[in-house]
């Protein structure tokens, strides 16, 4: 058994120490707004935040999880200023790669609440969006920019 | 926001009297419409194609048989409803159509997206149905006060007395409504009185979407469900010669392992079990059909095939004997890749097929396909399946493809149990329904006077249609093959149009914007050429060409006016424009780009982007999906080309099939032109004309004719030392 805490909760698993963090928070724990793109932390749409810093989940062996607090898109409050800058913008389209954006968006707006369009194109370079949604989230972030955003 | 609302239930709800309900049959004589209980007792033969209900809490129910993958469908229909009803736009709820006949689009007669056709089908009908329901409040209100109904009006969800003040909800009056005939014929408004369509309404999906709430293929969940994984062969046609099936069964929770069409599927009680057991399979795989087939044999079997006479797709005047007394003849090849759909979500699907029953949880844009597909497997009757569309993580026409409901279908069948397949990035990629390549070489003449006179255009493509619907490949010509050029909007007096199909063991299928995503690039590359061959502005030589083509003239002109075309650009930068009528659509797109003379690297700086697709019903969606196309169209025209090698394909993710990430997203605007010609699609067209428009930028500040796609840094930087 390997105990994580997610979202603030404690969970229990009875998986393998090897299987990537991903596949626990989706498919054994019903996480589900992580999603799955790539495996091989080429795409972002599995970020999730490890002590408050974005990470790859599919990266991430659930063993190396324990211990760590880690937060899903499900854990990033309703009234979070990234998510209302997603919602306000409207970002999304398919809407599939949203989650690991805005996970990302997060961590980077509480390491630096004004950041320049540098940094934000920097910062979300390892996040793809096949429907080409960029323009909206680079909008939604400089929208949530200096709003006192807490992962 | 969503409900889930079955259409059984709807009826016993609407029967029951709480509520009024609307469907909207298309028959052969015209639109019909019926109460739920005129409908219900329509029988088997009963197809209506869309439904509205309102329930007593006064809120509106709309069906949508259309799948979202991102083109905004979920918001956009219920909107035309909304609108025609005079709902209150807060109370339209939308719940997604189960796989059914009642659900088919009225003109294809059978229920899938694609195409660019969602608004452009559902338009009559849905505002039909808006428009009946609005005259049986109306009327139901009437009765109420004993007024008469001219006096009457529907306004945001309620039916108002105008002289007394007086008010109802919608809810209020669905129960007296509900016994009111269906009017035969009712009025639309007037376009003037429109409160919804035409402006930006936020999407009924964002907020879902922005909170990890959209529930896709991938996250759907049946209780005793199986994950599987298939382990596939690495080349084409390739046949297992062995594998070890006891040492995947011996990996912890595998509990089958199932030889397919498709391969070897191995099933376990969780996905890390279902793919170690089939890793442990350790398939061996014999060399497959065509076991020399990589990247450079595959061009040089397009090549070979441009010596091949092709069939006549258009020959107008003669172009033969143009060409041979021309004063300025010019010639060029085009080279394009094959493409994957690379959808973020990869291909899935989730089956519970039981004896009596099958249950299938798919993000699909083909329910009409996957309900054929689940009757053949299963032997069940059409009642007896239930189809559930998911939210899509994308689709780009790789989800009118059914090869994976097929396997998870084949695999519950097999083992008795529900089954959640999810292929891994690799397969993704690896076995998809590529966008052709396409190799073409035309050859023109410009006249003394500048002007083009013959136009010769071969092109060598595999086919998609006659695959998919080979009822439509008449002559010998793939329709989508010859998209665009056939059609081509420019007046070329000699025009000759000349079809190679070429068949490769690659399978092709629909890639956003099909044919036009390769035909675009290769005329507009060509016309580009030609103006320059004939000394001319770019924009003024089109022009030129379509004087008796107003709609792509004024998108052209608009283009040019809005992008600042006889402006100087700074230093360093060049310029290029495109247009490409695709789906009934004209846009048009100037670039403004610079080349780095070190490494050959492309930037694009600024897109602007004009669009006449005709009436609009949500402009913020048309915007969206214009940038969205050229993001897409830019990162195929920079970035995209699919590998092949020892047989099969070589590319396998992101690290070899880059896509385009943020940093090289530019400046996209939008115009929208306002137009009352046909309406036309909104998804695909705004894909083809950036990849020319990039390419005749380059030209334009390089000198260099970029003819193959993609725009390699290599490529340029090649192209640069030569000159």
């Amino acid at each position: 058994m390997i105990s994580l805490e997610i979202n603030g909760k404690q969970h229990s698993v009875d998986v393998e120490p090897d299987v990537p963090l991903l596949w626990v928070i989706r498919e054994h724990l019903k996480l589900t707004g992580t999603k799955f793109g790539c495996g091989i932390g080429l795409c972002g749409s599995c970020t999730v935040h490890v002590d408050g810093k974005a990470e790859r989940s599919c990266q991430i062996p659930v063993a190396d999880a324990r211990g760590k607090k880690i937060t899903t898109i499900e854990g990033l409050p309703e009234d979070h200023p990234v998510k209302l800058a997603w919602i306000k913008e409207q970002v999304p389209q398919c809407g599939y790669c949203q989650s690991g954006q805005i996970m990302q968006a997060a961590a980077l707006l509480a390491a630096d609440k004004n950041p320049s369009d540098e940094k934000i194109t920097n910062a979300m370079e390892g996040n793809l969006c096949r429907c080409g949604t960029y323009p909206y989230i680079m909008l939604a972030i400089k929208s949530a920019a200096g709003k006192g955003e807490k992962s | 926001m969503k409900t889930s609302i079955t259409r059984r239930e709807f009826l016993q709800k609407s029967l029951a009297g709480a509520g009024i309900a609307i469907a909207v049959s298309i028959t052969p004589y015209g639109t019909k419409l019926l109460s739920a209980e005129e409908a219900a007792k329509e029988g088997p033969d009963f197809s209506p194609n869309v439904w509205l209900t309102i329930t007593p809490d006064d809120i509106v129910h709309v069906i949508v048989n259309k799948s979202e993958m991102g083109q905004g469908v979920y918001t956009s229909l219920p909107m035309i409803v909304a609108d025609e009803l005079d709902a209150d736009w807060k109370q339209v709820r939308m719940t997604e159509a189960l796989a059914a006949d009642k659900y088919k689009d009225p003109i294809w007669g059978r229920q899938s997206t694609g195409g660019s056709t969602t608004i452009r089908h559902m338009y009559k009908p849905l505002r039909i149905a808006g428009a009946a329901a609005r005259q049986m409040l109306i009327s139901a209100a009437a009765d109420t006060w004993k007024v008469p109904e001219s006096e009457c009006e529907a306004y945001r969800g309620t039916v108002r007395h105008i002289v007394t003040k007086r008010s109802l909800t919608f809810g209020k009056l669905t129960e007296k409504a509900a016994s009111i005939p269906v009017p035969k014929s009712p009025a639309l408004k007037s376009e003037d009185k429109f409160d919804l369509i035409s402006s930006p309404v936020e999407r009924l999906d964002v907020p879902d979407k922005s909170r990890g709430k959209a529930m896709f293929g991938i996250d759907t969940f049946v209780e005793g469900m199986q994950y599987a994984a298939i382990a596939r062969p690495p080349a084409y046609g390739a046949k297992p010669l062995s594998f070890d099936k006891d040492a995947a069964m011996k990996v912890r929770t595998v509990s089958h392992a199932v030889p397919m069409p498709t391969g070897i599927a191995v099933c376990a009680g969780t996905p890390e079990g279902a793919w170690k057991g089939r890793d442990a399979l350790d398939v061996k795989w014999d060399k497959g059909i065509e076991p020399d087939l990589d990247t450079v044999s595959l061009e040089k079997s397009f090549m070979a095939d441009l010596a091949k006479e092709g069939i006549t797709a258009r020959n107008d005047g003669d172009v033969k004997a143009v060409l041979g007394a021309a004063p300025k003849k010019i010639e060029a090849t085009y080279v394009l890749p094959y493409l994957s759909h690379a959808t973020m979500e990869p291909m899935n699907c989730t089956a519970d097929v039981r004896r009596g029953s099958c249950e299938i949880w798919v993000p699909t844009q083909n329910q009409t396909g996957v309900l054929e597909l689940a009757e053949k497997e299963t032997g069940l009757k059409p009642d007896q399946i239930k189809v559930h569309t998911t939210y899509l993580g994308g689709g780009f026409g790789r989800r009118f493809e059914i090869d994976v409901v097929e396997e998870a279908v084949k695999i519950s069948k097999a083992t008795g149990r529900p089954i959640k397949l999810i292929w891994k990035r690799e397969e993704d990629m690896q076995h998809d329904f590529y966008r052709p390549a396409n190799v073409s070489r035309i050859e023109g003449a410009v006249d003394e006077k500048g002007r083009m006179t013959a136009w010769s255009h071969k092109i060598v493509c595999p086919s998609i249609f006659s695959r998919v619907f080979p009822g439509q490949v008449k002559d010998g010509i793939d329709p989508a093959a010859v998209e665009g050029v056939r059609n081509m909007e420019y007046e070329v007096p000699n025009l000759r149009v000349e079809y190679v199909r070429i068949d490769t063991p690659v399978p092709v299928g629909f890639w956003r914007s099909v044919g036009s995503s390769h035909n675009g690039f290769t005329v507009e590359s060509f016309v580009d050429e030609a103006a320059h061959a004939a000394g001319k502005d770019p924009v003024e030589f089109r022009l030129g060409l379509l004087k008796n083509h107003l709609r792509a003239y004024r998108v052209l002109e608009t283009v040019a006016e809005k992008a600042g075309w006889a402006k100087p650009l700074q230093k360093a930068q060049g310029k290029g424009v495109a247009q490409h009528m695709s789906f009934g659509s004209y846009i048009a797109q100037v670039a403004e780009v610079s080349v780095d003379k070190k490494d050959g690297l492309i930037k694009v700086h600024r897109v602007v982007c004009a669009v006449d697709c005709g009436p609009i019903v949500n402009p913020a969606i048309i915007t969206a999906q214009m940038r969205g196309a050229v993001v897409m169209g830019l990162s195929a025209a920079l970035k995209e080309a699919i590998a092949f090698a020892k047989g099969g394909v070589e590319s396998s993710n992101f690290d070899n099939y880059p896509l385009l990430r943020m940093a090289d997203v530019p400046a996209i605007e939008v115009h929208i032109i306002k137009s009352k010609d046909e309406m036309g699609g909104i998804g695909e067209p705004g894909l083809p004309p950036i990849a020319p428009a990039v390419a005749n930028a380059v030209f334009n500040v390089s000198g260099i004719r970029v003819r193959r796609l993609p725009m390699k840094p290599e490529t340029v930087l090649a192209a640069m030392k030569k000159m």
